[in-house]
Parts: C-alpha cells; structure tokens; sequence
C-alpha cells in the first residue's frame, strides 16, 4: 500500500494544534516520533509555549514480559504542570496502551486540568478506552506491521512499514 | 565460560560481580541509570515497574548505607522491601545460608540482596536458587562490591565524560578492599588506560600488577597529573600495629590532604565510598572541597542499584 506523505501530515497537524493552543498550553512529546514532531513545529506555532518529553519505559503494562529495553532519552518535564492544559504528541496512535503509560507518568508530575491527545495516524487497534482527539488520518494495517515514524536520506519525513518479529 | 550471572540468552540474571561483565552490559546499567537519576529529581520519586515484586535485603554483615540505598532504589522502583539483618538472627541459632535463603523464597520474595563476610557467598546462593529469582551482590568478603563499582564508573562518566583518556589513583587499603576490586575491573573494562594503585607493601595483594595497575608506594608520586582519586577507607580493625603503625602515622605517610590534591590535576575529582574517617585517609578540607563528588556518589548509588534490579527483575529464563 501507498503510505501518507509524513511531511504534509505533520503539517496539518500543526495548523490544528495551532487552532487550540494559547498561554496555559503545555506540549508534551511522546518519545521517540512524537518528540521528533514536536521539535520540527515548534517554531512555526504562533506563540512560545512550555515543552517536555516522555518516555514510557518505566510505566509500561508489559514490563513482566519485554524486560526493560531503554532506547531513549529520560523523560523530561521541568515545566509546572498543574492545572494545565496538555498536548499530548505521538506520531502513530494504535492500543492506547502507550498513551495510558504516558498520561500516569503525567501524572507524577502534577495535575493538569486537561489532557488533549494529537497523533499523525489512528491505526485503528484501540484496546482501551481511549483515543485521540486530533488525528490527520486513520490507516487500517494488518496487525504484525509496523509503522513509524522515520527520516529519508534528506532529513525529511517519511513512514516506514516494518514486519514485527513478534 | 560458564558464567553464572547470565541466562541461557546470554542476559543479567544476577549481579554477582564485574568480572564477566562486558562493556556494552556495563554501559546499558550506566545509560539506564541516567534515567532513573532523573526520578530521583522529581516531587513523586517513584515508578510502577517493580510494583508486586519483593525485594530481600539480606545482610549477613552489617552495613547501613549500602542496605539503605538499596532500599531507597527498590522503594523508588515500586517494590515491598523486606530488612533482614541476619548477623542478629537466623545465622546465631545455627541456621545455614541456604536455608535462610530458602526459607525467604518459601516467602516468594523476587530479588535478593546479599551481603556477606565470606568471599563467594552470593555466587553460592545464586547457583541454588530457581531460575527467576535474582541475586545482587551487595558485597562479599575482600573479593567483590559490583554495585559499588558501577556507581563509581557512572560517576567517573558524570564528571570526566569518557573514559578512555583518564589516569585513576586508588589509594588506601587494596588488600582488604571488595571496592577497589570491583573498580580496577570496571575500569579496565570500560578501557581506562591507566589505573593506579597507591598503597603500603603491606595493604596490597599479592602480584597486584596482574590486574592491570600500576603501583605505587610514594602518594605523592602515584598523585602526579592524575584525573580521579579514589579514596578508601582504612578500617580501624588493621590498625593494630602489624600492617599499619597509628592513624597519626597512616594520615601523614598516605592521608589525601590539600597540598597532595595539587599534585593532581586541577578538575580532577576525589571520591570516597563512604563512611570515611577524617583525618585518618582523607583531610576534612579535601572531603569538603569543591573537588570532592562524595555526596553525589550517593544519589548516583540510587539511580545505579535501580537499574541493576529492573534490569535483573525484567529477564526470564
């Protein structure tokens, strides 16, 4: 199948984050796609806003049976976060099962009074009550497929379709 | 070589010493400390991952510190955390290790943690136990204290960013020392090339120079442009005239006091593994210095005996 341009995507993603932020917005990405998105819009929003990063390592639901396998940088969320308003980035949303680590390790560091999740793609596996607010496409995708978020050799974004060795 | 620390997937199943550990093992502990580190920072100190698991602290010899940080860590990691100080109890009634340890397990405790006086107690205890239980070496006799050396490689790696241009002074009593063991193998692994050891003939072991250091009986001469100096405690139970004369004798021939710390280079740093007596092996002002990492040592400990036990609890036979 012809995968979505991930360039346009994270283009539009953009001109909708910037429709919904202002002062007491905090963007937070989800390591390692959703930090990379973030990083990449962040100086075209049209104010200056807080930022952190997560990685969900330590929060995971399958700890007992991956191990722990730390890939990426630790989290890092140095701006009050109390009774703010967050965007929550990743680059694919699939079982919520990530999105569930990320939001309990939020909060750990304090509460905010809203929670937005903005991704590029919705794979359409939910297996938990939760879903994103903002999404610029659904794909269908056979479950032992991988897609993430990667660089081509000019430094822009493409996806990439990986077979899981599950 | 068989290697009783790994699985059969070639993975950390127990932390029993350096030796055997490869470099890439040393740095995944070191780079998943850093993580943990940042926990530590927080308001809320604490994540879920060992959340369910029981973590022994079985200590036949006493040791506040070490018991302590390694409570803190599994606490920090979620984990029920049982205190046993055997020395007190089990040990004086005439039980064995192993049924004490057995015992414990009968008690579905996951992770252990063993200090002992005699050289090899937790390789023993962890040839005898199931295959899902781990077991951390949290010191044993003169031969190994490999969480001790971790935390002082991730401190080295805190301060001087690599490894492989450094020149490291350990000074004090070698022979007696699990820490100075454990750190002259880290550091040849982790490729420092040039490790010292600064010591009375009578603190040092026997053909010393086989485990890759240089020796060095003159501190002021062993001191000379080096980048980190390892302090070690001396225990005042040598003092009794045979190996060292006096205290007074012992700070004035190989104490580490200011003007000695100038031989060094400018940023080098002064470590301890604590409890440190001062004015026998290190001068207050040195111990006090900007210079010394000694406080940070600690909160590095944590970060460090973290990530040996989520690493360890998160692999399967």
């Amino acid at each position: 199948m012809t995968l979505p341009n991930a360039e346009n995507l994270i283009e539009s993603l953009k001109n909708k984050i910037n429709t919904i932020i202002d002062s007491n917005t905090v963007l937070i990405g989800v390591q390692r796609g959703g930090e990379l998105i973030l990083q990449k819009i962040l100086p075209d929003l049209k104010q200056h806003l807080a930022t952190g990063s997560i990685d969900t390592s330590f929060y995971r639901d399958d700890f007992s049976s991956r191990g722990l396998k730390i890939k990426n940088k630790p989290s890092k969320i140095d701006t009050e976060i109390d009774g703010k308003n967050i965007i929550l980035i990743d680059d694919i949303f699939s079982t919520g099962r990530t999105v569930r680590a990320a939001m309990n390790e939020i909060f750990d560091y304090g509460r905010p009074s809203k929670i937005i999740l903005a991704v590029l793609v919705d794979r359409n596996e939910q297996e938990l009550p939760i879903t994103p607010q903002i999404y610029i496409e659904k794909i269908s995708l056979p479950k032992n497929q991988h897609l993430e978020l990667a660089f081509d050799q000019n430094k822009k974004f493409i996806f990439q379709l990986k077979e899981n060795n599950v | 070589m068989f290697n009783p620390q790994l699985n059969d997937k070639g993975n950390l199943n127990h932390l029993l010493s350096i030796e055997g550990l490869s470099k890439e093992k040393i740095i995944q502990i070191l780079d998943t400390a850093e993580s943990f580190l940042k926990i530590g920072e927080r308001d809320v100190k604490k994540v879920p991952i060992l959340r369910g698991k029981t973590v022994c602290n079985v200590f036949f010899e006493n040791s506040t510190r070490t018991r302590t940080t390694f409570e803190i860590a599994a606490k920090r990691l979620s984990a029920d955390v049982i205190n046993l100080n055997v020395a007190t109890s089990s040990q004086s009634k005439g039980e064995t290790i192993l049924d004490t340890i057995n015992n414990l397990i009968a008690m579905n405790a996951d992770i252990f943690v063993v200090r002992h006086s005699s050289s090899g107690a937790a390789h023993f205890i962890a040839s005898h136990v199931k295959p899902n239980i781990h077991i951390i070496n949290a010191g044993d006799g003169n031969h190994s204290h490999p969480t001790q050396g971790l935390l002082d490689a991730f401190t080295i790696r805190k301060y001087k960013t690599n490894f492989n241009n450094l020149k490291v002074a350990i000074v004090g009593d070698i022979l007696h020392s699990r820490v100075a063991r454990s750190n002259i193998h880290a550091l040849n692994i982790l490729g420092v090339p040039e490790i010292r050891v600064i010591a009375p003939k009578t603190l040092l072991p026997y053909e010393v120079e086989k485990l890759g250091v240089h020796v060095f009986h003159d501190i002021d001469k062993g001191l000379k442009d080096v980048d980190v100096i390892m302090m070690l405690r001396v225990q005042n139970e040598r003092m009794d005239g045979v190996m060292l004369p006096s205290q007074e004798e012992y700070f004035k021939t190989y104490g580490l006091n200011e003007s000695r710390l100038n031989l060094a280079k400018k940023e080098a740093i002064v470590m301890h593994p604590g409890p440190m007596n001062r004015g026998v092996e290190i001068d207050s002002a040195v111990a006090d210095s900007e210079q010394s990492v000694i406080l940070p040592q600690v909160t590095f400990g944590i970060a460090v005996r973290m990530s040996v036990m989520a690493i360890l609890a998160g692999q399967y036979s």
